[in-house]
């Protein structure tokens, strides 16, 4: 079946920066175990969980495309929604200050912490470091998984684009994790979730639409119109949410 | 057992963080799946109403948790 490219360049686009972004926060906890307790049982542990989540991606990837279209794309784009729309009012929440911004260094820092407060790590496979690689690295990647699937199964043609994208995601944090061995902190992290939400969201709506039997306004094109709504609606509220923080936070002095 | 609800408590926080929100669009996209085919304002109609909604209830939200 060839590639429809309206859906698949935003498909893969969504899949890489939300990718990217659960591989840093997965990145800055392989890497605090690693300089803590050992690199082989870190990396072992990591390893094992990527595993585990293919395993888990081809399972559900070959059950998904054969289910019937029309109902799926109705839950797939409900669980997308909800999945995208917490991702953007955090974001939106962020961006105006209401919510802290995540700190890679700090988590890092504290990741390490509470490692050392454990004690030394064991001669050979150190059970710890196994378990805290293997369930940070699932935990971020089922995130992933379920992004991958949900963008890419509303349409089969569309798991390719999507796997990719977060494959591509996956190479370049390793990459950027061996050359520097320090967590991404440089990574803007707030402005990916903003992105990848609005992509989300637009993906999402799109699907729930398609499910319900509804005829979007200029077809397949009314895809990048739902993220550029998104995104405007979105980057309103910044300030918005901004000025009423700043009035909240002064009412109790009065 | 402890596992397995850390796993469904995990699963569970990648879609729902606020309740209220979370509710909210779940009612909204059955209302646009239910009723709105019987305002019969045509098909391109109720995927823009659908989107509005949607858009609404971010907005909503956002600006509800700002002000507290």
């Amino acid at each position: 079946m060839p590639i429809d490219w309206t859906h698949a360049g935003a498909t893969v686009l969504a899949a890489f920066l939300a990718s990217l972004v659960e591989c840093v926060e997965a990145l800055t906890v392989v890497l605090a175990v690693g300089a803590t307790r050992g690199w082989r049982s870190a990396l072992a542990g990591s390893a094992t969980g990527l595993l585990a989540l293919l395993l888990l991606m081809v399972l559900l990837g070959h059950v998904l495309t054969r289910i019937p279209l029309h109902g799926f794309q109705l839950v797939v784009g409900a669980l997308l929604l909800l999945f995208g729309m917490r991702w953007l009012r955090k974001a939106v929440l962020r961006a105006a200050g209401v919510l802290a911004l995540h700190d890679e260094e700090a988590i890092y820092r504290r990741e390490m912490q509470a490692l050392r407060e454990q004690g030394d790590a064991r001669p050979g496979l150190d059970k710890l470091a196994f378990a805290v690689t293997f369930k940070s690295t699932v935990l971020e990647g089922v995130e992933v998984v379920f992004i991958v699937l949900a963008i890419g199964a509303g349409r089969a043609d569309l798991l390719w684009p999507a796997s990719l994208g977060a494959l591509a995601a996956l190479l370049l944090v390793v990459a950027l994790g061996l050359a520097v061995h320090r967590p991404l902190a440089r990574v803007p992290e707030n402005t990916l979730k903003f992105a990848v939400g609005v992509l989300l969201c637009a993906f999402g709506t799109y699907w729930a639409g398609e499910g319900m039997g509804y005829a979007w306004p200029g077809a397949d094109w009314s895809l990048p119109g739902l993220a550029g709504g998104f995104l405007v609606v979105s980057v309103l509220c910044v300030p918005c949410c901004r000025r009423l923080a700043a009035v909240g936070a002064k009412e109790p002095a009065r | 057992m402890n596992g397995l609800r850390t796993a469904l408590t995990e699963l569970w926080g990648l879609f729902v963080e606020d309740g209220r929100y979370a509710l909210a669009i779940v009612v909204w996209l059955l209302l646009a799946w239910r009723v709105l085919p019987l305002l019969q304002l045509g098909r391109g109609w109720n995927a823009a109403i659908l989107a509005a909604g949607l858009l609404a209830i971010l907005v909503e939200s956002v600006l509800r948790r700002a002000r507290h």
